[in-house]
């Protein structure tokens, strides 16, 4: 008893000494990561204040930071302004995407969970593939098959048909490559959200006599839900800000909302009016995703166990 | 069998939609060996013509070069950044970590034309003459949060008794990091630098409004998109996309050795 009360035990001096080495790592979880936040707060979080502080100064001029003026938000609140215009295009297009997209991929998450196997992987790299491709080399694709004498009218024309309808350069079409650029945003949230379904759930629920509409209501959706709603919010925040499809594709037929901003930055040379836009747009999305991520906890939909 | 048939019906609309997704690439080529300037289907004269044209330019060189020295700029820095990123994203416990995995997942979700333009401006309010440097550190800003996504899914599937094993043995802290930290997570850390890679080079937002009067291939192809298409835009465009599935293949068949010696 004396030896032991005298000498501490090897192994109480082992886990002393893991204690200390636990205590170490949370200073070196913070320095790891410190890289990462000298880039963000240099290269993400200096450029918006620089929007910010643009924002409130006098229009059509260069004073960043030396002048004070709500000008700019005024110009855009005005009725006659319309800019508002451009964010209901936006908003409504991006809502149209995501549900559109929730519709196309999920039998496509599901496929890779359940249903795909051994393909799964390779399945999922072509799915990745094209976003290793310029957005505006696939869009420009979609025009070359859509345009008069294009593949599409080209070939209904060979097979002796009227030739194809004419899309390009509408808002149907615009929504269209928004659906097509943004797939993978919504497949592969949605995958890793159905990963989440233990299986042995849903099969003890078909053992129990569980209809396929009942498993998929009760049990997958809500277990899923996490990895459908991040990948909606993801969806939804890039097609917010989307401008490719509506210039390539849309042909401007109508202009976005990140479409005005670029339009006060260059062609009307009114950088203030710009960043008041930018900063409405900013805290818009900002508050959007800082609200859903908040709802989720990364370390388990990523895979920590 | 309800089962079968509902299989069936989930092959069927992915092949439906595989084929969706690659079927403006299809175009593109399609329209790079027509002969004659304008796109006409189906085509009357196929030529490798403007294939040469493009791969005999100067200017694309230039641009092609540009494009190359940013991507890989981009993809040494990001991943250094980004492994000690993931790590703390996925590896310790510490006190802000729940706040810094949701805050650099915020560049990710920014509209990238507005994040270019706020950069742009940034960059004038100090003073920086833009160039493609000043574009290496706006991919960076988008792609390392990205990598170290990439990376930290490899981190959550690593096991830390080895790590401490490692300690208990007596190793110093650059050893563990050097001998069993890295080599684990070699995997992961080979996908976040194909990523890098072939997200710097595809993108064309963020490099619109940072590379100044240097340019890139996505620049390239738009500006010649918008005023003064030829058959060399989809084959430069062609040519772009067949780089970037050369890679993907290489690093994928790499990656896959990687995994199995990392497995073994």
């Amino acid at each position: 008893m004396a030896d032991l009360a005298l000498a501490p035990a090897p192994g109480a001096a082992a886990e002393s000494a893991r204690q200390l080495r636990h205590a170490r790592m949370l200073s070196v979880g913070a320095r790891c990561a410190l890289p990462v936040a000298i880039l963000l707060g240099i290269g993400f979080l200096a450029p918006l204040v620089a929007i910010f502080g643009y924002a409130f100064a006098t229009p059509r001029s260069f004073d960043v930071f030396t002048s004070f003026t709500l000008t700019n938000f005024a110009t855009l609140f005005d009725p006659s302004n319309t800019v508002w215009l451009s964010f209901l295009w936006s908003c409504g297009l991006a809502l149209l995407t995501v549900a559109i997209l929730a519709v196309i991929a999920y039998p496509i998450a599901y496929g890779l969970n359940m249903v795909f196997g051994r393909w799964s992987a390779l399945i999922s790299v072509f799915f990745v593939f094209p976003l290793f491709v310029s957005e505006n080399v696939r869009l420009y694709g979609w025009v070359l098959f859509f345009i008069k004498n294009g593949v599409l009218d080209g070939t209904l024309k060979w097979l002796g048909l009227s030739g194809g309808p004419e899309v390009l350069y509408t808002p149907g079409v615009t929504l269209f490559g928004m659906v097509y650029t943004y797939l993978p945003f919504m497949l592969f949230p949605m995958t890793l959200g159905l990963a989440l379904v233990p299986r042995d759930l849903v099969d003890a629920a078909r053992d129990l006599g569980a209809g396929r509409l009942f498993i998929w209501r009760e049990i997958e959706l809500p277990l899923a839900m996490p990895g459908i709603l991040i990948g909606m919010l993801l969806t939804f925040v890039l097609a917010i800000g989307a401008t490719a499809e509506a210039k390539i594709l849309g042909g401007q037929s109508i202009i976005v909302i990140s479409h005005d901003i670029e339009i006060a930055f260059t062609y009307s040379q009114n950088w203030p009016l710009g960043s008041a836009l930018a900063v409405l747009v900013t805290f818009f999305i900002g508050a959007l995703t800082l609200f859903a991520l908040s709802k989720l906890d990364l370390d388990r939909m990523l895979g920590r166990r | 069998m309800g089962h079968k048939r509902t299989n069936a019906a989930i092959w069927a609309w992915t092949a439906f939609v595989l084929v969706a997704i690659y079927l403006p690439i299809v175009c593109g080529a399609l329209a790079s060996f027509n002969k004659s300037r304008y796109f006409g289907f189906p085509i009357k004269t196929y030529s490798t013509e403007w294939w040469q044209k493009t791969l005999d330019s100067i200017e694309i060189g230039m641009i092609v070069k540009t494009s190359i020295a940013i991507a890989l700029l981009v993809t040494v820095f990001s991943v250094v950044i980004a492994t000690f990123g993931a790590l703390a994203f996925a590896r310790y416990e510490w006190k802000g970590r729940k706040l810094y995995q949701k805050l650099i997942l915020l560049p990710i979700f920014f509209p990238q034309p507005v994040l270019g333009l706020a950069m742009l401006l940034g960059f004038n309010a100090v003073g920086i003459q833009t160039s493609w440097m000043t574009a290496v550190f706006a991919h960076m800003i988008w792609i390392v949060p990205v990598v170290t996504l990439v990376i930290a899914i490899q981190v959550y599937g690593f096991d830390p008794s080895l790590e401490e094993a490692a300690y208990d043995l007596g190793c110093s802290r650059t050893q563990v990091f050097r001998e069993v930290t890295l080599p684990l997570l070699w995997p992961g850390i080979w996908s976040g630098m194909l990523f890098a890679f072939l997200l710097s080079w595809s993108n064309f937002p963020l490099s619109l409004y940072t590379t100044g009067a240097d340019s890139t291939i996505p620049e390239w192809l738009y500006a010649k998109m918008v005023a003064g298409y030829t058959p060399m835009v989809p084959a430069l465009g062609t040519m772009a996309t067949l780089g970037a599935a050369c890679l993907l293949l290489a690093g994928g068949l790499i990656g896959i050795l990687l995994r199995r010696r990392a497995a073994a």
